[in-house]
């Protein structure tokens, strides 16, 4: 039974009637060279089948070995988290059968993950001010990546009804780590922008250890977040969902608006929540049922014998934690300093997922406001629309400073600086590329702006006369006509000043 | 080498430090010799069918090669040249390799197990693949899909198992050396019951890359001869440390020829333990032990009775611990990516083809551990099968420290019977499992063993197995005592037991 959107309570309804509980786990690729337990390449987008041996495709016979730069990336990260790095650990198998998993089983960490009991602080930005919730971790543990399939005919895609299926191993062994959050309280109607934020800091703290890409995109970050609800504090938890594999910041949290307004649904017409995988559709903004957890696959672990324990020493852990980079609290009040912003402005670049391409901007030349202009501007609502992350976007912090740097020259006004970032956007080149292929340039000539002037007030005769019967308002007109006339390359307050001279 | 070398049967009858001393010395040529083995194969394994794959060509092209770097005055190794059988568990480049199962048939491996590769480094010959029971399940090699293999001594007998095809091979003078693995006994006992000498290095000793996998904390690849010195020879070749093999010990290896060379028990002491006596062993089999006991205190040991109380409950460990694992291990065979494939006829899902593969691959014995397994490591069931199975096996090894502490080396019959007939056990699991009563503690706790001929067994006429058990990493006091046992017996008898087998 599928329950349709029509008929969900509104959020505010639904968060309302009931406190929202969330989980998050999520999967980041590693940036290692190699992959987890043999030599071949993790370079993304190489032909298929052609980054595997023995090994990665579980030919018989062949043997893992751990990558010892993936424990070294994991660690760090647990103590990025703020987590225990336990003396002493092991891999187990995961077994389940599946034709994207080369031995039929995951080598990955069950109940003895190498980071324990951490936590993050992540800020919310609420009408009082900011706010900071804890989010804890239980755990941070290593695992492989699995193959993955094509599934070629058929509607859905999906393995059932497809004529035949195929399989790039690739990814097979590319090390992955997972990181679990506890259940989150207490966030109220905000729990989706908690979601959202919590992975939004957890990029930035894997961007600033350098230990993958995080492109969500590419699928090196990858979420999935539970949902269960409350009916009330002293309630007990309802039954929750997880919802798999959300690729996007955005889809994060709308995935969780719509999983709490699902549930609440469900529970006000006194159906129950059933524990099971939800599939999210980004297109329908819905979630749709996968596989019941309540008839789950027993994934039979125990402990992988073919590797031995890793016991990380004491001493180089230490190193690791001396030697890690600035945190992004830490960067959070230097830059407030340097940069003279407001908290709330920081919060918001944080949340965008900008900090460091305003930073990287301003450190290739541009001031601090343009850049963040343009980053939380223009370049947000392309992001925004692409449903993408800002790094996701194929414009480089060096393209966006030479932007600022021509209409900072006043090569360019805004109108113009727009649309060459539309251009670069569109994969039409560099900022300067792109310019003149575009043939955009401010039109600084008075004498041609006149004649544009001239026409439109010949064209508007009735603006015209209210202008210079002193109505200098309607000045406006006739400047956006010249805009118009002009394809936006002059200068509007010159326009503005040509106008008014011109009536008076 | 003895003069007057000059038919081809002669060559087959040889030794391999022998042969490998003539090559060296130019006596014979590794060209003659291979010929010789595979003429013998030619002529004998039709009845004794200890081949699965016989690899004339690449054998003749390998001794070829031995010859060449002779002739240019390379100065070779002491088995340069020599002939070896390889259990067709173990994956050879170019050859097919079917671990006895109907679900690798036609299956070529695109690599070397380092065992192998260590042989074709060392110019040993490979002259093909030999039977075993299915993925080295059995006492007996009647559990191969390609048919029993035949016990030379007695061809309506077993020639043991699971590598009955290796020591019967070397048994049947079709190769003078062959590479067994142990898993429960899988070397030994096969050695005990042909006449031969089989060893089962510590574990980790010998790498286990490329050896398909049935139980990995107790697989162990082994060499197979006719005499103490030419396994230590093999021994020497095949072990040391391999970074493909993270369970591999990264230590020297113990001085086996040395020791061999030695095989010296004076001031030794000698360890019977009294667990492996008594019911259901063979009257003659415990007569013959009884006589070798008696022998090593005339060579100048002590011998003292030890008590290992945890014993008894090591067959039902193994045979929780082992399906575990295999269950786990198989489970990559399911038609995907290589082996016999069922079903792919556009009707049926890949799920679908997956479990017809299994369903027609398997067989009997395999899919009984590979259900045991399943089923030993169901939630809810693990704590009590694999979590007590893995208790017990650690009170082994407190046995084997204990003993130890009084004791350098512990005896036993390898088997508590000699070869029993063709079909005798085959439809009774657990009277087949019995074979391995006294084979399987030393694979439960990793340490070293030997079996070397110790007599006929009066009531039948059939070889006795004396088995050898040292602590991890001192395999050499197998070959000291071994080796000094091989030379009594010789002494006394004249020749080696393998030399009273009917011809062929
Ligand atoms: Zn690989």
């Amino acid at each position: 039974m599928t329950v349709t959107t029509d008929r969900l309570p509104s959020y505010d309804e639904a968060v309302a009637a009931f406190d929202p509980v969330i989980g998050l786990e999520v999967h980041v690729e590693l940036g290692t060279a190699s992959k987890m337990f043999c030599g071949c390449s993790t370079t993304f987008g190489a032909p298929p089948n052609s980054q595997v041996c023995p090994t990665c495709l579980g030919l018989p016979g062949s043997l893992p070995v751990l990558n010892g730069a993936a424990v070294e990336s994991t660690v760090r990260v647990g103590l990025a988290l703020n987590a225990t790095i336990v003396p002493w650990c092991r891999f187990a198998r995961k077994n389940y059968f599946y034709p994207d998993m080369p031995k039929n089983f995951q080598t990955s960490q069950y109940d003895e993950p190498i980071c324990v009991d951490g936590w993050l602080d992540v800020e919310l930005v609420t009408e009082d001010g900011a706010r900071t919730v804890r989010v804890e971790i239980e755990r941070v543990h290593m695992e492989e990546d699995t193959g993955k399939s094509l599934h070629v005919g058929g509607a859905t895609g999906r393995i059932h009804g497809a004529d035949h299926s195929l399989v790039d191993y690739n990814r097979a062994g590319i090390p992955l780590i997972e990181i679990v959050t506890r259940p989150v309280e207490g966030a109220g109607a905000q729990a989706p922008e908690l979601a959202r934020a919590y992975v939004t800091a957890l990029r930035e703290i894997m961007r600033g250890l350098g230990v993958s890409d995080v492109r969500m995109e590419q699928g090196s970050l990858r979420c999935d977040a539970n949902v269960s609800l409350r009916p009330g504090p002293e309630a007990p938890l309802v039954t929750r969902s997880e919802t798999k594999n959300v690729n996007s910041l955005r889809s994060v949290e709308r995935a969780v608006r719509h999983e709490i307004r699902r549930q609440a649904g469900r529970l006000t017409a006194g159906e129950r929540v059933v524990q099971e995988t939800r599939h999210w559709h980004e297109d329908t903004g819905i979630t749709t049922p996968g596989r019941s957890k309540e008839q789950a696959e027993d994934y039979r672990y125990f402990p992988e014998p073919d590797l031995v324990p890793v016991a990380p020493d004491r001493d180089w852990v230490e190193r690791l934690r001396a030697e890690l980079p600035e945190t992004p609290d830490a960067r959070r009040i230097r830059l407030l300093d340097e940069w003279s912003l407001s908290e709330f402005d920081l919060q918001s670049m944080v949340n965008a997922g900008a900090v460091d391409l305003v930073a990287q901007t301003v450190e290739a030349g541009a001031p601090v406001d343009a850049a963040r202009k343009w980053w939380l501007g223009e370049i947000a609502r392309v992001a925004n629309e692409r449903g993408v992350a800002l790094d996701e976007l194929p414009i480089t912090p060096a393209q966006v400073a030479a932007v600022v740097a021509l209409v900072e020259a006043g090569e360019l006004n805004d109108t113009l600086a727009r649309q060459v970032i539309e251009g670069v956007l569109a994969g039409e080149g560099e900022p300067a590329e792109v310019v003149a292929e575009r043939g955009l340039a401010v039109l600084s000539d008075d004498t041609a702006l006149l004649a544009a002037v001239d026409a439109a007030l010949a064209e508007q005769p009735d603006v015209a006369e209210k202008i210079r019967s002193g109505k200098v308002a309607a000045a406006g007109a006739i400047v956006g006509a010249v805009m118009k006339a002009t394809r936006g390359q002059a200068d509007a307050a010159r326009v503005r000043e040509l106008v008014l001279s011109r009536c008076a | 080498m003895s003069a007057g070398v000059s038919t081809a049967s002669d060559l087959t009858r040889l030794t391999a430090a022998q042969t490998g001393a003539a090559i060296a010395a130019g006596e014979i040529s590794a060209v003659e010799t291979t010929r010789a083995h595979l003429e013998r194969i030619a002529a004998v394994d039709a009845r004794v069918h200890a081949f699965l794959h016989v690899d004339a060509e690449g054998a003749l092209a390998a001794a070829a090669a031995v010859d060449a770097r002779r002739a240019a005055g390379e100065q070779l190794g002491p088995l340069a040249g020599v002939p070896i059988a390889v259990k067709d568990v173990i994956a050879t480049s170019g050859l097919p390799t079917t671990c006895g199962s109907r679900i690798l048939e036609g299956w070529v491996p695109p690599y070397d197990a380092t065992v192998v590769r260590r042989l074709r480094e060392a110019g040993v010959v490979v002259l093909g693949k030999t039977n075993m029971d299915e993925f080295a399940m059995g006492s007996s090699t009647e559990h191969s899909a390609y048919g029993p293999t035949h016990n030379p001594w007695d061809l309506d007998r077993i020639p043991g198992g699971s590598g009955g095809g290796s020591a019967a091979s070397v048994a049947a003078f079709e190769a003078p050396l062959a590479i067994g693995t142990d898993t429960g006994g899988s070397i030994r006992q096969p050695a005990a019951v042909t006449g031969t000498v089989g060893v089962k290095p510590t574990y980790g000793g010998v790498s286990r890359y490329g050896l398909v996998a049935l139980a990995s904390s107790l697989d162990q690849a082994g060499p197979c001869a006719r005499t103490v010195l030419d396994a230590a020879l093999l021994h020497e070749i095949i072990a040391g440390h391999d970074p493909l093999d993270s369970t591999s010990i990264d230590s020297p290896t113990p001085p086996v020829v040395e020791a061999a060379r030695a095989a010296d028990v004076r001031g030794m002491r000698i360890g019977v333990v009294r667990q492996f006596a008594g019911e259901g062993y063979q009257p003659g089999v415990q007569q013959r032990f009884t006589e070798a006991v008696a022998l090593f205190e005339d060579l100048g040991a002590t011998v003292v009775e030890v008590d290992c109380p945890n014993f008894d409950y090591a067959l039902p460990a193994y045979y929780l611990i082992l399906p575990s694992e295999c269950s786990s291990n198989l489970a990559r065979f399911d038609g995907m990516r290589y082996g016999l494939r069922v079903g792919d006829d556009a009707t049926h899902s890949a799920e679908e083809v997956m479990a017809l593969t299994r369903a027609a691959g398997f067989g009997a014995e395999a899919k009984r551990r590979i259900i045991l397994g399943t089923y030993a490591l169901s939630s809810g069931y693990y704590d009590a099968y694999y979590g007590q199975a893995q208790k017990v096996r650690t009170l082994i090894v407190r046995d084997f420290d204990a003993a130890f502490a009084q004791v350098d080396v512990l005896v036993s019959p390898t088997t508590p019977t000699t070869a029993f007939p063709l079909g005798e056990r085959v439809d009774d699991p657990m009277a087949m499992y019995l074979a391995d009563l006294c084979t399987i503690p030393s694979n439960l706790a990793g340490n070293a063993s030997m079996s070397v001929p110790c007599g006929l067994s009066p009531d039948d006429g059939l070889p006795v197995g004396l088995q050898m058990i040292a602590p991890p990493m001192a395999d050499d006091r197998l070959y000291r005592v071994g080796g000094a046992v091989e030379a009594a017996l010789r002494d006394r008898w004249g020749h080696l037991l393998i030399e009273e087998a009917p011809p062929l």
